[in-house]
């Protein structure tokens, strides 16, 4: 006898803010009566961290995860111990999204060493011949708009030989003139980061020219904090030996999911950076860096 | 059966016509057409009155089904109802706000004038072809070391899990295909091609993506750059499929409502929605795409495979696909090599013009981008690579003109003029760049480009030959001209200055190629002495090494051009040059391919008759060139289409009053044609009615000259007559020329033309093809004799030979001719020559040939001549009488019946039936033929009803007693 247990929000997205109610349905099928201990339902949005190896050692990476924080937390019974008759059976639910105290609902976020998550969880008990149902659905929460203005703040840049630091031999490196601007370091994190690059001359021929999107992560923990950086998505934005001379547009949308504002607690941080990585024919590889402060409005 | 003794009944013709008289009653033309469908509400009176006019009464009493064609048409038909329904549509481009909506309508969409994609897209694929080898590359996993694709998380948990099971699967699973031709490579493109339908019918979507990604990456790579135009329309036809499954299933997805509401008024998937129409769901599935499609890392996929799915920016917002072609365009610019990012803008552009055809500006901008880019052709790192490769700068060159042709008949389309004009001097402006002049050439409108046919024209000559030859700027520039006219002042000065350049042109094949299209212009706009001088230039060039080997299509197509403008033969003849072109067709089957297209022209275009001596021998001249084609291997096909041609030229020649000339025309034509028949049974015919027409002119009475000239019209049709295979064509038109002969007062002539075909009778084959069937011929002998027969009437007996000369020679020739076994055709001819017999024994015949005694004067009804027609007939009724008997000894009653009531029709009709033995034979013949019963009831009814209505007449009351004796067997 199969019996499907599925849950199914009412935003076709997902996504919900604080305050708002995350509304659903449970959605049971089974082709004859099904008897059950009960369906209970629970809410619940946590931040995990979890310390790199790079940072602290290999083992205490394995051992002292921190300790997770919980945001939200909430519990239902559906149903009594009882039968769902045959077919389909829709059970509608209904979640307030309000937090206890003073604490914030982080919006979602899909690290590597944070993960800020929130899953609505169904469970059906049955009897000892047969096995519990339970099934999973993470829903999204985007952060309260930001009240204050954005500032865009611009930045220009240009890039030569001299303005590089970090190299072994400066008198080996071809000579190149790389001007751009970025039109906002403040960036909304529903539009797209944007500018231009302008190779206004290079000895060598370009062979490409990258966004590399970076999160930068710290987590605090009892021995001090770990911060580390990891590429979530490197864009190429030219290809081959490009004109010069000519404004090549940068464009990135910011991945949903793996992005979003940036955050400071007391215990954690989620930052974002964007590298500019140029890289000419004979494989010079030339980053230039620029922090990103990403909000919502 | 006793001997029985024939007597004629005497026949008062002008009695017998008065009394088949109606009384006259003028047709109605107005209602009465022979060919209109007949209506049954027409009354009796009105058949009367049709019975008197000409048309068969036989059609009166059909119960008048209407015609299926004009009845089909009833109403209007469905194309001229579109037609009627666009006509009214388009000149409603005035006042008023309608007025306005309706441009705007226009504007948006792309008319048929719009030369589409697919149109372009076999040329390229045929020009554009290598016999290197080509490798595709294919990494289906995702590339290690890269992180996770983000955007392929957003998807539900489902998806992602196979994601991962796919990857597994194919985990470094690249695949390089080396060494594949071109046929092979084109066969994995559709391969892939397959394998993404297939993916996606079974919701593999990530597969799907993946394989469009991996294809578009290809576009990168221009190895082999000689095949680039082709593969990248290989490879636009998977990005066209992808592009069409996600807009497909996007709609789907949408409320059903919304799917059903375009169905009633539009095919599915159509644009008519607005965006508050998508639900969420739909709107979720799109934002997916794009996001993931936004995460794609390298350059090229990222820009095609959004491009391919632009479409769909329509299910979230009014704005966001003239946002994202622009972002597009921009995007263009980090292409580094040229020829990519050329290609890339077309895509773009193509995909534009689809979707979205009212936004101009991206377009423009991608041209303008392309034109900033342009110094990079001539950059070093191309031309490593044209090193590396070897190919040649030209060569190099010509695989940018589909994707800038493109780009400018996108932007031309529908332009206003001054962007044009801009477009023109920007070109200019980056030094006359050959390339692109001869794409703006190409792609403008041709009434643009002929408008400014001398600017242009300057442009040419100030570009670098380096790399672009002039020839193909002014061979664009030729095409454009061919079209539209440039100002009247300026033609001779242009045409001047072109032909400057081209007569210099070196290479033959590079000469004529080019000389072909302006000679279009030539013809177009000057007069026979130009296209005179344009034409033995042509030959000049193509003369030496017998050039014009190599350049038949071209040559052709500049005669074919020269017809098209030059419909006047007498001008296209005496241009000096026209002939000795002609003779560079050396090939038998093209040169009988340009006579014959001259011919056709001909044909069609001389409405006059001519006798103009140089008409008269070129076409002569043509005409025998595609006669001498003719030879033992021409299919029968091909010499009935050159007879024909041959006769439409023969029909247009006439030399007025001038009847000898045009005898000895036809005599010429004779000499000239002797292996197509249908030529000359053509001129014998001719000639007959040449001789009608000398008769004619001289009121039947000729003069001395006149006789002499119609002798040598005879003379030269039974010369003739003899060298054709076809025996009916010769009988027929011995009989044809004797009838002619007697009637111009030709009596031996006449005489030796059927004595001709009376001994040509037992040649007559039993069986004859007719339309690749074997028929047998004895229905045509039939109709042939009984023709004939009707002819003998006529004929006066010869001095010299006896009485009914040419009857009894026929009659013999029946008599001794092998019939088919079993067949009663040679009882038919006695039969049918009974009544020929009976009106040669009347007083007076039934009908006479002006001036040319027949029989009855010669004999004036002398019972010699009258007792020896009895004879004949007695014979023949034996004969039939004989021949019946075996046929009722052979229990052949059937046919017994048939013969035998028709020879009682003829009795009847004929034959005196005072006479007591004509009138008991006649009663047994009516027994015999009603014995069996196969006698059709109705013919025998109406029968007796003829006889008791002719019992009437005075002198045939015999009758009555004979009907007392006649029974209805079958009543019985």
């Amino acid at each position: 006898m199969s019996v499907t247990l599925d849950i199914r929000l009412k935003r076709a997205n997902k996504v919900y803010h604080e305050g708002e109610v995350v509304a659903g349905v449970i959605v049971l099928v089974c082709k004859e009566p099904l008897q059950h201990h009960g369906i209970s339902l629970s809410m619940e949005g946590l931040v995990s961290l979890q310390l790199s190896s790079k940072s602290v050692g290999v083992f205490e990476a394995f051992y002292n995860s921190v300790k997770p924080i919980q945001l939200i937390s909430s519990n239902i019974e559906v149903a009594k111990a009882g039968k769902v008759p045959g077919g389909k059976t829709e059970i509608p639910f209904e979640f307030p999204l309000h937090t206890k105290g003073n604490k914030v609902l982080y919006e979602t976020y899909h690290g590597v060493f944070v993960n800020i998550q929130y899953t609505i969880r169904c469970d059906m008990k049955r009897s000892l011949l047969a096995k519990d149902l339970s099934r999973n659905c993470e829903f999204i929460v985007h952060c309260q708009p930001q009240k204050v203005k954005v500032v865009p703040t611009p930045v220009n840049f240009t890039i030569t030989p001299d303005t590089l630091q970090n190299i072994r031999e400066r008198s080996l490196l071809p000579k190149f003139l790389i001007r751009g601007h970025l039109d906002a370091t403040n960036c909304v994190i529903s539009q797209p980061l944007t500018g231009e690059v302008v190779v206004e001359n290079s000895d060598v021929p370009i062979k490409s020219i990258e966004l590399q999107l970076v999160r930068v992560e710290t987590c605090g923990c009892a021995e001090g904090y770990a911060r580390d950086a990891t590429e979530i998505q490197n864009i190429q934005i030219a290809e081959g030996d490009v004109c010069h001379g000519l404004a090549i547009p940068i464009y990135m949308v910011f991945p949903r999911l793996f992005t979003c504002p940036t955050l400071e607690t007391t215990n954690f941080k989620v930052e974002f950076e964007v590298n500019i990585v140029i890289v000419l024919h004979d494989d010079h590889l030339i980053t230039e860096n620029f922090p990103l402060k990403l909000c919502r409005v | 059966m006793a001997a029985v003794q024939w007597r004629s009944r005497g026949r008062n013709y002008e009695a017998e016509l008065q009394r088949c008289h109606p009384e006259v009653v003028p047709v109605d033309f107005g209602d009465y057409h022979p060919l209109k469908p007949i209506m049954v509400t027409d009354t009796k009176t009105r058949r009367g009155a049709r019975k008197g006019s000409t048309s068969s009464s036989s059609s009166s009493s059909s119960s008048a089904p209407p015609d299926p064609l004009s009845s089909m048409l009833d109403g209007t038909d469905p194309l001229s109802m579109f037609a009627a329904a666009s006509a009214s549509e388009t000149p409603a481009m005035s006042h008023s706000d309608l007025g306005r909506k309706r441009r705007e309508k226009e504007d948006e969409l792309v008319g048929p004038d719009f030369e589409p994609w697919p149109a372009k897209r076999g040329e390229i694929l045929a020009r554009f072809t290598t016999t290197e080898k080509l490798s595709i590359n294919l990494f289906m996993g995702s590339d290690k070391g890269k992180a996770p694709g983000p955007g392929s998380s957003a998807v539900s948990e489902k998806v992602r899990t196979r994601l991962e099971e796919l990857d597994d699967l194919e985990e470094g699973s690249q695949r390089e295909l080396l060494n594949l031709s071109q046929q092979d490579y084109a066969n994995r493109i559709e391969e892939l091609n397959q394998s993404l339908k297939e993916a996606w019918a079974s919701d593999q979507k990530v597969k799907a993506l993946k394989i469009v990604i991996q294809c578009s990456k290809l576009l990168s790579d221009t190895s082999v750059i000689q095949f680039y135009p082709s593969k990248f329309v290989l490879i636009t036809d998977i990005l066209d499929t992808f592009g069409r499954l996600v807009y497909d299933r996007i709609w789907t997805m949408c409320d059903t409502a919304l799917i059903r509401c375009s169905v009633t008024w539009r095919p599915p998937s159509s644009d008519s929605f607005t965006v508050e129409d998508v639900n969420d769901t739909a709107k979720e599935t799109c934002l997916n795409w794009f996001f993931k499609i936004a995460s794609i890392r390298e350059l090229l996929p990222r820009l095609y495979v959004e491009a391919a799915i632009l479409k769909c920016n329509r299910f979230l917002n009014k704005t966001g696909i003239q946002e994202t072609l622009t972002r597009l365009t921009a995007m263009i610019r980090g292409i580094g090599d040229p020829l990519v990012a050329a290609y890339a803008r077309a895509y773009l552009c193509r995909i534009g013009m689809e979707v979205a055809p009212h936004l101009k500006d991206s377009l423009n901008c991608n041209f303008f981008d392309l034109l900033g880019t342009f110094q990079q052709i001539s950059g070093e790192s191309v031309r490593n690579q044209l090193v590396q490769q070897r190919v040649e700068v030209p060569e190099y060159l010509t695989l940018y003109s589909p994707a800038i042709s493109w780009i400018l008949q996108c932007i031309a389309y529908r332009a206003p003029e001054p962007l044009l004009t801009e477009m023109m001097e920007r070109c200019k402006k980056l030094g006359n760049n050959a390339l692109l002049l001869n794409s703006v050439m190409r792609a403008f409108r041709p009434e643009f480009v002929a408008a400014r046919a001398t600017d242009f024209i300057a442009m040419i000559k100030e570009c670098d030959e380096a790399g672009f030859p002039k020839h193909l700027l002014f061979g664009s520039l030729g095409r454009s001209l061919a079209c539209a006219d440039p100002p009247e002042s300026e033609r001779l000065t242009i045409l001047n200055e072109a032909w400057k350049v081209i007569t210099k042109v070196r290479s033959p094949q590079d000469y004529v190629n080019c000389a072909e299209i302006w000679v279009e212009f030539t013809c177009r706009n000057f007069t026979k002495r130009e296209v005179n001088t344009v034409l033995a230039d042509i030959i000049k060039h193509m003369t030496p090494d017998r050039a014009f080997e190599d350049a038949y299509p071209q040559l052709q197509s500049v005669i074919r051009k020269i017809l098209t403008y030059f419909h006047d033969f007498s001008v296209l003849f005496s241009m000096e040059r026209f002939l000795p072109f002609l003779d560079m067709f050396q090939k038998d089957s093209v040169r009988v391919e340009v006579c014959r297209s001259i011919m056709e022209v001909f044909i069609k275009h001389q409405v006059e008759f001519t006798r103009d001596p140089v008409i008269l021998n070129a076409m002569l001249h043509i005409c025998k060139t595609m006669h001498d084609s003719v030879n033992a291997l021409t299919l029968e096909d091909e010499k009935r289409s050159l007879a024909l041609l041959i006769i439409g030229f023969i029909r247009m020649v006439s030399f007025g009053r001038d009847f000898e000339q045009q005898l000895s025309f036809c005599v010429e034509a004779r000499a000239t044609f002797c292996n197509l028949e249908p030529v000359l049974v053509q001129l014998i015919h001719m000639v007959n009615q040449l001789a009608m027409e000398t008769r004619r002119v001289m009121r039947g009475s000729h003069s001395r000259k006149t006789a002499s000239f119609v002798r040598a019209c005879a003379a030269y049709s039974y010369i003739t007559i003899p060298s054709l295979s076809s025996i009916f064509s010769r009988l027929s038109l011995y009989l044809l020329s004797g009838q002619v002969a007697l009637a111009n007062q030709c009596l031996s002539q006449a005489d030796a033309f059927l004595k001709a075909a009376v001994s040509i009778l037992p040649e007559v084959p039993r069986s004859i093809s007719v339309e690749g069937k074997l028929r047998s011929s004895e229905s045509f002998l039939l109709d042939f004799i009984s023709n004939f027969l009707a002819t003998l009437l006529v004929v006066p007996d010869h001095p010299e030979h006896g009485v009914l000369y040419l009857v009894r020679g026929l009659l013999n020739m029946v008599q001794d001719y092998t019939w088919e076994d079993n067949s009663d055709a040679k009882v038919r001819v006695y039969i049918s020559a009974l009544p020929l017999l009976a009106a040669m024994s009347q007083e007076t015949y039934l009908y006479s040939i002006p001036k040319v005694d027949s029989n009855e004067t010669l004999y004036g009804g002398d019972p010699k001549f009258l007792s020896e027609l009895n004879k004949l007939c007695d014979t023949l009724i034996g004969q039939i009488l004989d021949h019946l008997k075996a046929l009722g000894r052979d229990e052949n009653t059937r046919r017994q019946g048939a013969l035998a009531f028709s020879l009682f029709a003829v009795l009847l009709a004929h034959g005196d039936l005072r006479n007591n033995k004509l009138s008991q034979l006649a009663i047994n013949l009516w027994n015999l033929s009603h014995k069996h019963g196969y006698c059709e009831t109705r013919i025998s009814v109406r029968t007796l009803d003829y006889i008791k209505h002719q019992a009437q007449q005075p002198d045939m009351a015999h009758l009555s007693d004979t009907i007392q004796r006649l029974a209805l067997q079958s009543r019985t």
